[in-house]
């Protein structure tokens, strides 16, 4: 098991794996997602109250979703990089962090799309907006922080440090802001077992999650091996692989 | 070898005689304070009602970027001159040094935006049902602000050029004590019971008091490697 580990955990090993890994994760989420798009826009009935705008669902939910899911593996991954110096970890945390902030501010921008033609404003200072808000500035301030320290692997540590500190601060600041104002629609569905919400509307819903997780993968590990060849560009393996693709 | 509580003293003295040596230094932050909440007027109306119901707010916001602004001293000088170094290569646990530098720092810029805030109230016409209130909130909230600043200046003591930087990995960490304290003010001002809110306050006060200590010594750590 640890051996395994170490050997995953080597920039080398996982240039090469995530090389033969992205195809198949990049085909999966393809399918899953051109299924969840054609249930939620052709097979789903219109929705009673707001007709066919509450679509926009499809895209919105999983991407605020992904939003708070990638903070948690960047903070996470950070926390590993930083307790066992593990390069990969700190690796998939640095490449996590813009995509999680895209993540935000596509859930953001989908909001207030759907929130136009339904609350007739496009932003409201609603608890749950204004706590994405907030996630989406600690996430531009990680990006910052990595970019603003030179050594790659000081930032890293750094802005760990940073994410953990948020992932404290989250909750807090979630629960702060909902008791200061609230005016969103109930969360979709808080326990599987009765959801609010129609078996027709949710089987779409969970598929397009599940695509979205999986263009998460992807994106990642193409990300994390830019990233890796950058960091080991001194070491022999990826001088050896530049010499392959210059000849 | 002195105790780790009697290092905490010892160094408790020498920023606070430092601070004391470079007393001109320390109205900066407090008339960037001053000078803030007077714009507000000038920029929005001169009418009492007006400024009344914004009152709670601005003294907040105010206080939370003078607070922001005065951060930048707490590591920089020590950081400059090597001390820094030497005391995270000292033998005493770095989180409680770290917890007597931020007090001390707290003393000198912290401590007096409470006594500073009740006139900048009369100012703005806040109802005097809410200045003890604006006091209690100041006095709860503004040693977070420290303790929870302490930790973005420790990440960015390194860098040349931190303080923008600084305010975009504080601010959005100031959030939750900015809601609750100004919630607690504006409340008051209108007659309701505030207690929640402070409960909230001390509880958000023990937690960064209890672990942001750790997370300066780590961070501190990371920006001396």
């Amino acid at each position: 098991m640890w051996a395994f580990l170490h050997k995953f955990s080597s920039p080398k090993y996982f240039y090469a794996l995530s090389g033969r890994l992205i195809p198949w994760f990049g085909w999966f989420c393809l399918a899953f997602m051109l299924a969840g798009l054609y249930y939620g826009l052709f097979v789903a009935p219109p929705d009673y109250q707001q007709g066919e705008s509450y679509r926009i669902m499809f895209v919105h939910v999983p991407a605020a979703w992904m939003s708070m899911f990638v903070y948690m593996v960047m903070a996470i991954a950070g926390g590993i990089g930083l307790v066992w110096r593990i390069k990969l970890a700190e690796v998939i945390a640095a490449s996590s962090a813009p995509i999680g902030a895209s993540f935000t501010f596509l859930a953001l921008a989908t909001g207030a799309l759907w929130g136009k033609p339904m609350w007739g404003t496009w932003w409201v200072w609603d608890a749950r907006l204004t706590s994405e808000l907030i996630l989406l500035f600690l996430y531009l301030g990680v990006i910052a922080l990595n970019s603003a320290i030179e050594d790659k692997r000081t930032a890293s540590r750094a802005s760990a440090v940073l994410a953990l500190v948020g992932v404290v601060n989250i909750p807090i600041i979630h629960y702060s802001v909902e008791w200061w104002n609230t005016l969103h629609q109930g969360a979709t569905f808080t326990k599987l077992d009765a959801p609010s919400i129609h078996i027709s509307m949710l089987i779409p819903l969970l598929l397009m999650a599940i695509a979205f997780k999986l263009f998460y993968v992807v994106v990642v590990l193409k990300r994390a091996r830019c990233e890796v060849l950058e960091r080991e560009r001194n070491s022999s393996w990826v001088q050896e692989l530049v010499k392959k693709y210059e000849t | 070898m002195a105790s780790d509580l009697s290092a905490f003293y010892i160094l408790l003295k020498r920023d606070l005689t430092l601070a004391y040596r470079h007393r001109a230094e320390l109205a900066n932050p407090l008339l960037f304070f001053i000078i803030v909440v007077s714009l507000f007027p000038l920029g929005i109306s001169s009418e009492s009602k007006a400024l009344q119901s914004i009152a709670p707010g601005v003294i907040w916001v105010a206080a939370l970027l003078a607070a922001m602004l005065s951060l930048d001293s707490l590591f920089r000088s020590d950081f400059e001159d090597g001390s820094l170094e030497q005391i995270a290569l000292s033998a005493h646990s770095l989180p409680l040094l770290v917890l007597g530098k931020v007090l001390a720092h707290w003393l000198v810029t912290g401590l007096p935006l409470i006594v500073l805030a009740p006139f900048l109230g009369i100012l703005l016409f806040l109802p005097d049902t809410a200045m003890l209130t604006l006091i209690a909130t100041l006095a709860l909230g503004t040693p977070v602000l420290s303790l929870v600043g302490a930790i973005g200046v420790a990440l960015t003591v390194g860098l040349r050029r931190g303080g923008v930087l600084l305010s975009l990995l504080v601010l959005p960490l100031y959030i939750p004590v900015l809601i609750f304290a100004a919630g607690a003010v504006n409340e008051a001002a209108r007659g309701f019971p505030v207690a929640g809110q402070l409960y909230f306050l001390a509880a958000l006060l023990s937690l960064s008091l209890t672990l942001a200590p750790f997370a300066v010594a780590a961070a501190l750590r990371i920006s001396l490697s």
